[in-house]
């Protein structure tokens, strides 16, 4: 079904565990439902994660991926289906003896405890000895280089803070997973980047394995390892971020990430290596490098990202990938343009330039007739 | 036309403060009033409180009252907040709607249906198992703790309904068990509410006349029926400094609370 | 583990419910099993339902209707549940008259105030019923504060009768009540949005539009609940009734109280309360369903 390409030109020197054939997988989530009353919030997801891996839940709000987080921590039960970490099966083990911490999304600091308290409380369940305590709180707080905010009240804390102090509680017992709802979520722009590289740095350090659950796509982009696109309670897509990006593997994440222009179109010849589809939305032919599974004469849409059509006034002489439109719209961003054109058929499209040159005089404007291309390689094709 | 409004606004509103604590302040001062004949004014004095501290009667009704609000309030807090907590925390269970009616209905219940069917089922049950062995101090207690149990349980409900259920769940993430959970975490944030139930229950104890009256036993007169029945007389100087001294005391109690709530609300909210 | 969990689960679910199970829930059901009994004299005073004769090996069970009938048919009672409704629902109107614009004034002041009138009003609230009852007697006697007043000013030349009449009563749930009555308003007003009435004026409703058609509208949780709050219990009041009513005063809680204490007559005074509590059955469910929703 899928139209997914040989993705070799990403490989580094050593193999991620994900491509691994035969690897073990850290968390094995097998067919897991999960209903609230009829409303189906999680539909019979399986997805393997592995051991040091940071893999992002990425998707809107209801798409299911809290509740996934949720299960893992043991906060809901599943309705069907199992959870394994480190090889364990999960079900019916309560939150509190599974080897797993959770960073909420509110932090959830104890308002009635110290910061040192806070992150001590973990430990102290574990019936650990005062001095071990106290020794492994100072550690992780000069981790998170809080040492000398340790005897505050959460309230007395910035944001910036309160996220440390939550990151470095559900740190401190060491726990096999970590799970992080929203880490980001709460904080301003600056702050979010620092501590982005933070999170990535410190994952490095400890070797924990983490999931994230996020609805920003950027903050899954800089910081997963592999991206999990969730909607409607299903995983539509799993991949690297780059994959996610470049070779959705349908509609909804093609759209979901990033922007996107879809033409919509039957396939006319189809070889292992390249297909050709007619568009009436472009008033003629593109040529896609690879081949898609499925019937001829079937219909099936074609995405290509803004960035990857050439617009230009001249003319262009080419049989496929390439029509003409008059543009509707201009919007000037700084770093880049965004024009729309309207094609001959009515679509209207999206693109976007770099501007690489400060001059304005001989800019492309308004009402301009352009011609666009585009590479066979820099569109893919959605069955789905 | 605006200023205009917001004046008659304050007007009314004043006038309903007026209204509000006029009879007190004519209360309080009237028992510092010389003359026996209440309404007479004779010059100030002490007198009524002197003569309120002799009076045995009024003492010894005192002391039972005090007791029995005490245990009441107590043993209601205990109930209200595992009912509030219940209610608000568990998830759906059978005869969860029923504990729900059960919960909210003694708030409005008229007092007399409540003292009368409480005083019947005494009476059946010792009928039938020879216990409670008459009524008393016991029967007072468990009727009080009855209805206080309900405004506990309320008071402690919203307050869990506003505290984040993400403060519980990262306990048990961190390892607590439910009951560490509840006595480390769920307890001290619920604890100012549990406080103020208890102060409220206290007080409903205190104040209580139609429901101690069905189900006490002879000799076992609580403060409100002595009031009561020497009020139905006509009115009396010793209960005007009575009156005051309640009065004062729940006054400062009050305030001293609400001040300290405000600050430490104001000190949250510079927090957020 | 979870067997564990689940009955330390059941233990702390149970506790309060067979409390509540035992002295709120049966106790209804003995009052209305001893009004299908009979008054008579001894100890208690009502006769059993059910009675074995050992001699003869026969269960007798026996249920009278007697007293409902009784209820119906003669006009004191009807008389005494309809006065008490009329009473306790002008009681209510005007507690909401009087407690509306405080609410409001509440619910606009500065955080400062805002407390301070809180307090004011949370206070009569926590001090004794009891007493703030007693209070008014001393101001309505005829030789009263109220009467020396109008005697005063010259609105009256000869002291008036106000305790131990209608009015009386009125004023007594009215000013016991109140706070039950703003604390609910208040609340709701409290939540409204402000950028409401003036999106409202600024739609071209005069203050008293705007007032009429977002300001009241918004209240309405607030003013049912209030409402409630005051109806319910004003229903069935005995203290009130007792200390500033007139002997004519008819009020269904004072009925009860007399045929229970003065006439002991168990079996009736269980007929009055049942049938109280069926006409209250329905404000006390429309209470808790408002409630629900607020949820």
């Amino acid at each position: 079904m899928s139209a997914f390409p040989n993705t070799s030109t990403v490989q580094t020197q050593s193999v991620p565990t994900w491509r691994q054939k035969d690897a073990k997988p850290f968390v094995q989530i097998e067919q897991i439902t999960k209903q609230f009353g009829q409303f189906t919030a999680v539909n019979s997801v399986s997805l393997d994660i592995y051991r040091n891996e940071l893999f992002c839940l990425l998707g809107g709000s209801g798409s299911g991926k809290s509740t996934l987080l949720r299960m893992l921590a043991g906060f809901e039960e599943p309705t069907s289906g199992r959870i394994l970490i480190d090889g364990v099966d999960m079900t019916g083990i309560p939150p509190w003896e599974r080897p797993v911490n959770m960073m909420f999304q509110s932090y959830a600091l104890f308002p009635h405890l110290s910061v040192e308290a806070n992150v001590a409380f973990g430990l102290k369940r574990e019936g650990l000895k005062s001095a071990e305590v106290n020794k492994r709180v100072a550690e992780i707080l000069g981790m998170v280089q809080l040492g000398h905010l340790a005897k505050r009240k959460p309230h007395m804390l910035s944001g910036g803070q309160r996220q440390r102090v939550a990151l470095a509680r559900s740190l401190v017992k060491r726990p096999k997973l970590l799970l992080l709802d929203e880490p980001l979520g709460a904080l301003d722009k600056k702050l979010r980047e620092e501590t982005q590289f933070e999170l990535m740095r410190l994952q490095d350090e400890l070797g924990i394995t983490f999931i994230v659950v996020t609805h920003d796509q950027e903050e899954a982009m800089t910081l997963a390892t592999r991206i999990g696109v969730m909607n409607n309670g299903d995983i539509v897509q799993t991949a690297e971020p780059h994959e996610v990006y470049e070779y959705p593997q349908n509609r909804f994440v093609a759209e979901f990430i990033g922007n996107v222009n879809l033409f919509d179109g039957t396939v006319m010849d189809e070889e292992r290596d390249s297909t050709t589809i007619r568009s009436s939305d472009i008033d003629g032919l593109l040529k896609v490098d690879h081949g898609i599974s499925g019937a001829p004469n079937q219909n099936v849409s074609v995405a290509i990202r803004p960035e990857k059509i050439r617009i230009s006034r001249e003319p262009i002489d080419l049989a496929v990938n390439a029509t003409t439109g008059v543009i509707s719209d201009v919007a000037y961003m700084g770093s880049q343009s965004i024009f729309k054109v309207r094609l001959n058929s009515g679509k209207e499209i999206r693109i976007t330039q770099p501007n690489v040159s400060r001059e304005m005089g001989n800019r492309l404007t308004w009402e301009d007739r352009v011609f666009l291309s585009w590479g066979a390689d820099s569109c893919v094709v959605l069955v789905a | 036309m605006k200023q205009g409004s917001s004046v008659a606004l304050k007007v009314m509103a004043g006038a309903g403060f007026v209204f509000l604590y006029a009879p007190i302040i004519a209360l309080i001062v009237y028992s510092f009033n010389e003359s026996k004949l209440v309404t007479v004014w004779g010059g100030w004095s002490l007198k009524w409180y002197v003569e309120l501290f002799r009076n045995e009667q009024i003492m010894s009704a005192a002391w039972v009252s005090l007791k029995i609000a005490f245990i009441s309030a107590t043993l209601a807090s205990v109930l209200g907040t595992l009912a509030g907590f219940v209610l608000s925390r568990m998830r759906k269970f059978a005869g969860k709607a029923m504990l729900t009616g059960w919960v909210t209905a003694p708030l409005v219940m008229p007092e007399v249906i409540t003292g009368l069917s409480l005083l019947l089922l005494f009476v059946s049950l010792e009928n039938m198992f020879g216990w409670p062995a008459g009524r008393g101090v016991t029967t007072i207690v468990i009727a009080h703790t009855t209805f206080c149990l309900a405004y506990v349980a309320v008071v402690v409900q919203s307050r869990l309904a506003s505290l984040d259920e993400t403060l519980e769940e990262a306990a048990m993430d961190l390892g607590a068990k439910p009951i560490s959970l509840f006595f480390l975490i769920t307890l001290p944030l619920i604890a100012p509410a549990i406080i103020s139930g208890w102060l409220l229950s206290f007080t409903l104890s205190l104040d209580d006349l139609v429901i101690a009256s069905f189900v006490s036993g002879p000799g076992n007169s609580t403060l409100p029926m002595v009031i009561f029945s020497k009020v139905r007389l006509g009115v009396t100087p010793e209960v005007n400094a009575l009156a005051t001294l309640m009065i004062v005391t729940v006054s400062i109690a009050v305030i001293a609370a609400i001040v300290i709530m405000h600050r430490q609300n104001r000190f949250k909210d510079t927090n957020k | 583990m979870l067997s564990k969990l689940r009955l330390g689960r059941m233990a702390v679910i149970l506790v309060p419910m067979l409390w509540l199970a035992a002295f709120f829930f049966i106790p209804f059901l003995v009052v209305f099993k001893i009004s299908l009994a009979e008054a008579m004299i001894a100890v208690p005073p009502y006769s059993p339902l059910l009675q074995w004769d050992s001699s003869n090996a026969y269960l007798t069970f026996k249920v009278t209707f007697g007293n409902y009938l009784y209820l119906f048919e003669s006009r004191f009672y009807l008389d005494a549940y309809l006065s008490s409704l009329k009473i306790a629902a002008i009681s209510t109107f005007f507690a909401l008259l009087i407690g509306f614009p405080i609410a409001y004034l509440i619910a606009r002041s500065r955080p400062t105030m805002r407390t301070i009138l809180l307090a004011l009003v949370i206070l009569p609230f926590w001090t004794s019923f009891l007493l703030r009852v007693y209070a008014w007697m001393a101001l309505l006697k005829k030789n009263g504060l109220v009467n020396d007043f109008l005697l005063a000013t010259g609105i009256i030349d000869q002291p008036i009768q106000i305790l131990q009449t209608d009015f009386a009563v009125y004023l007594g749930i009215v000013y016991t009540y109140l706070p039950f009555m703003i604390l609910p308003l208040y609340t709701t007003l409290e939540k409204m949005d402000l950028n409401l009435l003036d999106a409202a004026q600024d739609l071209g409703a005069k203050p008293y539009q705007s007032f009429f058609l977002v300001t009241l509208p918004l209240a309405k949780p607030g003013i049912i609940a209030g409402c409630l709050l005051v109806f319910i219990p004003a229903v069935g009041e005995y203290v009130i009734p007792a200390l500033l009513g007139g002997s004519d005063t008819l009020m269904i809680g004072r009925v009860l109280w007399d045929e229970f204490f003065l006439n002991r007559d168990w079996p009736l005074a269980s007929a009055v309360a049942v049938v109280m509590l069926i006409v209250l059955v329905g404000p006390i469910m429309f209470m808790r369903n408002s409630n629900k929703e607020a949820e």
